[in-house]
């Protein structure tokens, strides 16, 4: 079975060219399966900057893998043929967080909506491509009569982001990436919008990514959640299981940083998990990368980065507190997500696992 | 004075070939010096709108139509362009919404911080501004480092605190946050928070901070505000309105705010926002009110205090 998108071991490094000496790490060693059949929703959250969107452009070919592969089909992204370019830009539609980057200025919105289902070929006639469009603009709340003919800055931030939404339901795909597709909307819209997406995936079996820094809404909607921070996948699996409960220290930070609507009750932000431990240096290339903003840090998080601790069936963590548990591979990540491709997880001795995410052969 | 900003029955249209777009329709409030307000609303609601039309940046189609804008006593809308100029950044300024796309992307951050102060004629050595900028990011919780970036080097996030940092530089009386942290995630949210309370606690600023976010607006501003198709229909302290939210927008809107207690149904106010083309007639909300009344459909609702500091346009109150 291959799958419809996957990741494989893919690293993304900005910088280090002639101008600049400072190198970001974006993305880490990140591996994922989007399957074809079973139709699933899946969250990515993480810190701004932690390498969310650099993820979505990864998928959608936007920017490409400083080693390792995305493939769609089994093909390499990088070198799809015109016909597998074609069916690959019908299959994963993009939603993105920025949504003044994809408008031309010069084009009235109609445009947006316009240009895939001519390229696509998806209606034959004009009355049957307007009403494709008012039923795409109603799933997300927006009027027709007042959203068409007009340009994106006469739309407020909340009006633009809903159109990408708009123009990704028009085409039924089989994956939609959504970069923060609601981080600009009130919660009532929110709630409006994500029903929509759920709706689609529910009763059209599309599969959806959801990148957003709102675990609330992650939790709402997704059945799969993977948290990054700089780049790494610290914790991954079952959303009940992660959000509810969560393991990973900075998973903790997140949940615990969450504004709650009711004024007796304190934002703590940071002052959740206390006091950073200190004092503890990097030895080498390899450290978990939360070390300093961890009060559970210990020498072993600073001498070489903690894999992937699978503490349950459904659940993955990357913190030496779980060490107890196996250590499980990258591309076996998988595994621990619902209907997800099953890959076969042995339990390892444990001198292996002490060899930490490089160390262990399958 | 115990107001520092005064907004009066203002108007903004904006003239489309359809006809004229009523997105701020109306609406007065005051503020405190010091004081945090929060202004809430369904997208599209005339928020953005205030906040432009506050530093007077409507641009054409829209325009200003009507009412004052008290900033310390002088009316905005009676300055002349180089008066207003000079006010904005200086004694009242914007973090736009989505303001770190239009970082330009071709200047590092330092620059950027620079043009803006340049603008306002303040001089400063290199070494003073060096330390001026560093101490400003750190602000705002950014590394020195960033000084010498380019937009395209920080995420989105980074961004939007470099804005905040530019919104402060000049340390005014009135801040004006446009969902200064919908790009930001809930830690980096308390952060940016945070440091806009501590400076605006410093210079005695006051802050309308703009959003839809429920849970933040909890936990930051004094009161809120809450918008419908241009017009205020509920203002009230912040514990009062969720404990009482008394306009049944308000009451809808705080219950679909989805928690991490369970799943539940993902549903928002069924309708959709009102056309500001043609507003219906009576109280604006009537095609989806729960309790709408036969006057509700022909009988405008006009904000009015209802308790003491609780402002409402019901029909029901
Ligand atoms: N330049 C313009 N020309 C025509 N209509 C405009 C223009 N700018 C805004 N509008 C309309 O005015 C109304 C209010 O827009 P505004 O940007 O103030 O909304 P908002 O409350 O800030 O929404 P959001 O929460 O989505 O940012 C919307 O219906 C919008 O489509
Ligand atoms: N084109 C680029 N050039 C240099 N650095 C980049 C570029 N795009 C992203 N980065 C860096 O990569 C990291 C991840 O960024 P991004 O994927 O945008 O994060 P997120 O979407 O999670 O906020 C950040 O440190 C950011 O500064
Ligand atoms: S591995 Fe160590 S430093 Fe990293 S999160 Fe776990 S306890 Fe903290
Ligand atoms: S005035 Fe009438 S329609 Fe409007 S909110 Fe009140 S009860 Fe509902
Ligand atoms: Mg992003
Ligand atoms: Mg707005």
């Amino acid at each position: 079975m291959t799958a419809l998108l996957e990741a494989r071991h893919v690293t993304k490094v900005f910088g280090g060219g002639l101008l600049r000496k400072t190198q970001t790490v974006a993305l880490e060693n990140f591996s994922f399966q989007v399957s074809g059949e079973t139709p699933r929703i899946t969250a990515i959250v993480g810190e701004s900057g932690s390498g969310k969107t650099t993820l979505a452009r990864l998928l959608l070919g936007l920017v490409t893998p400083t080693s390792g592969e995305i493939l769609y089909r089994g093909k390499d992204l990088q070198k799809l043929s015109g016909e597998d370019r074609r069916a690959f830009l019908h299959d994963v539609q993009a939603v993105f967080q920025d949504p003044f980057e994809v408008y031309n200025p010069f084009y009235k919105v109609d445009h947006v909506l316009e240009l895939p289902i001519r390229n696509f070929g998806l209606a034959h006639s004009r009355r049957e491509r307007r009403a494709m469009i008012e039923e795409a603009l109603h799933a997300v709340g927006l009027r027709p009569e007042e959203t068409l003919g007009r340009y994106p800055h006469q739309l407020s931030g909340g009006q633009r982001q809903r159109i990408m939404v708009a123009r990704a339901l028009l085409l039924r795909p089989r994956l939609i990436i959504a970069d923060e597709p609601v981080s600009m909307v009130d919660a009532s819209l929110r709630a409006t919008i994500l029903g929509s997406l759920l709706k689609l995936n529910q009763e059209f079996g599309i599969s959806l990514i959801y990148i957003t820094h709102d675990l609330t809404t992650a939790y709402q909607v997704s059945q799969d959640i993977i948290v990054l921070y700089r780049g790494s996948v610290v914790e991954a699996g079952d959303v009940e299981q992660v959000v509810r409960d969560p393991q990973h220290p900075y998973t903790r930070l997140l949940v615990g940083s969450i504004p709650l609507p009711n004024p007796d009750r304190v934002w703590q932000g940071e002052r959740v998990l206390g006091r950073p431990a200190g004092e503890l240096r990097p030895v080498g290339p390899s450290y978990c990368k939360f070390h300093e903003r961890c009060p559970f840090a210990m020498p072993m998080c600073v001498e070489q980065a903690p894999p992937l601790f699978q503490t349950d069936p459904r659940r993955v963590t990357a913190c030496y507190l779980y060490r107890e548990a196996p250590a499980i591979q990258p591309e076996e990540l998988v595994g621990v997500f619902a209907n997800g491709h099953q890959v076969q997880v042995v339990s390892r001795p444990e001198a292996q696992r002490e060899g930490g995410a490089g160390g262990v052969g399958s | 004075m115990t107001e520092v900003l005064r907004v009066e029955d203002l108007r903004v249209y904006y003239h489309t070939e359809a006809g004229p777009v009523k997105a701020v329709d109306g609406v007065t409030f005051a503020l405190k010096p010091g004081e945090r307000f929060g202004l809430v609303g369904e997208s599209g609601s005339g928020k953005s709108t205030i906040a432009l039309a506050l530093l007077r940046l409507i641009r054409p189609p829209g325009r200003i139509e009507g009412g004052a804008i008290y900033l310390d006593g002088i009316n905005l809308l009676s300055l002349d362009e180089e008066e207003m100029r000079r006010l904005r950044l200086a004694r009242i300024s914007l973090v736009a919404q989505g303001a770190m796309n239009s970082l330009n992307p071709v200047k590092r951050i330092k620059e950027q911080i620079g043009l803006a102060l340049r603008d306002h004629g303040v001089q400063m050595s290199r070494a003073e501004f060096d330390r001026y900028v560093a101490g400003l990011l750190q602000r705002v919780g950014l590394r020195p480092e960033v000084a010498t970036m380019f937009p395209h080097e920080l995420s989105g996030g980074m961004k939007q605190r470099v804005c905040i940092a530019i919104a402060i530089s000049l340390e005014p009386q009135v801040i004006v946050a446009d969902e200064p942290t919908s790009a930001l995630d809930v830690v980096v949210q308390w952060q940016v928070i945070d440091t806009l309370r501590r400076v605006q606690e410093e210079l005695g600023a006051a802050v309308i901070l703009i959003g839809h976010d429920m849970g933040l607006m909890a936990q930051t501003v004094d009161r809120i505000g809450v918008m419908y198709a241009g017009k205020l229909v509920e203002i009230a302290p912040t514990r009062e309105l969720f404990r009482e939210p008394l306009h049944p927008y308000t009451q809808l809107l705080i219950a679909s705010l989805p928690s991490l207690d369970g799943k539940g149904e993902l549903r928002g106010i069924p309708g959709l926002p009102p056309s500001l083309l043609s507003p219906p007639p009576g109280c604006p909300f009537h095609p989806r009110c729960p309790f709408v009344m036969d006057r509700c459909r022909v009988e405008e609702s006009i904000l009015r205090e209802v308790r003491p500091g609780h402002w409402v346009a019901c029909h029901l109150h």
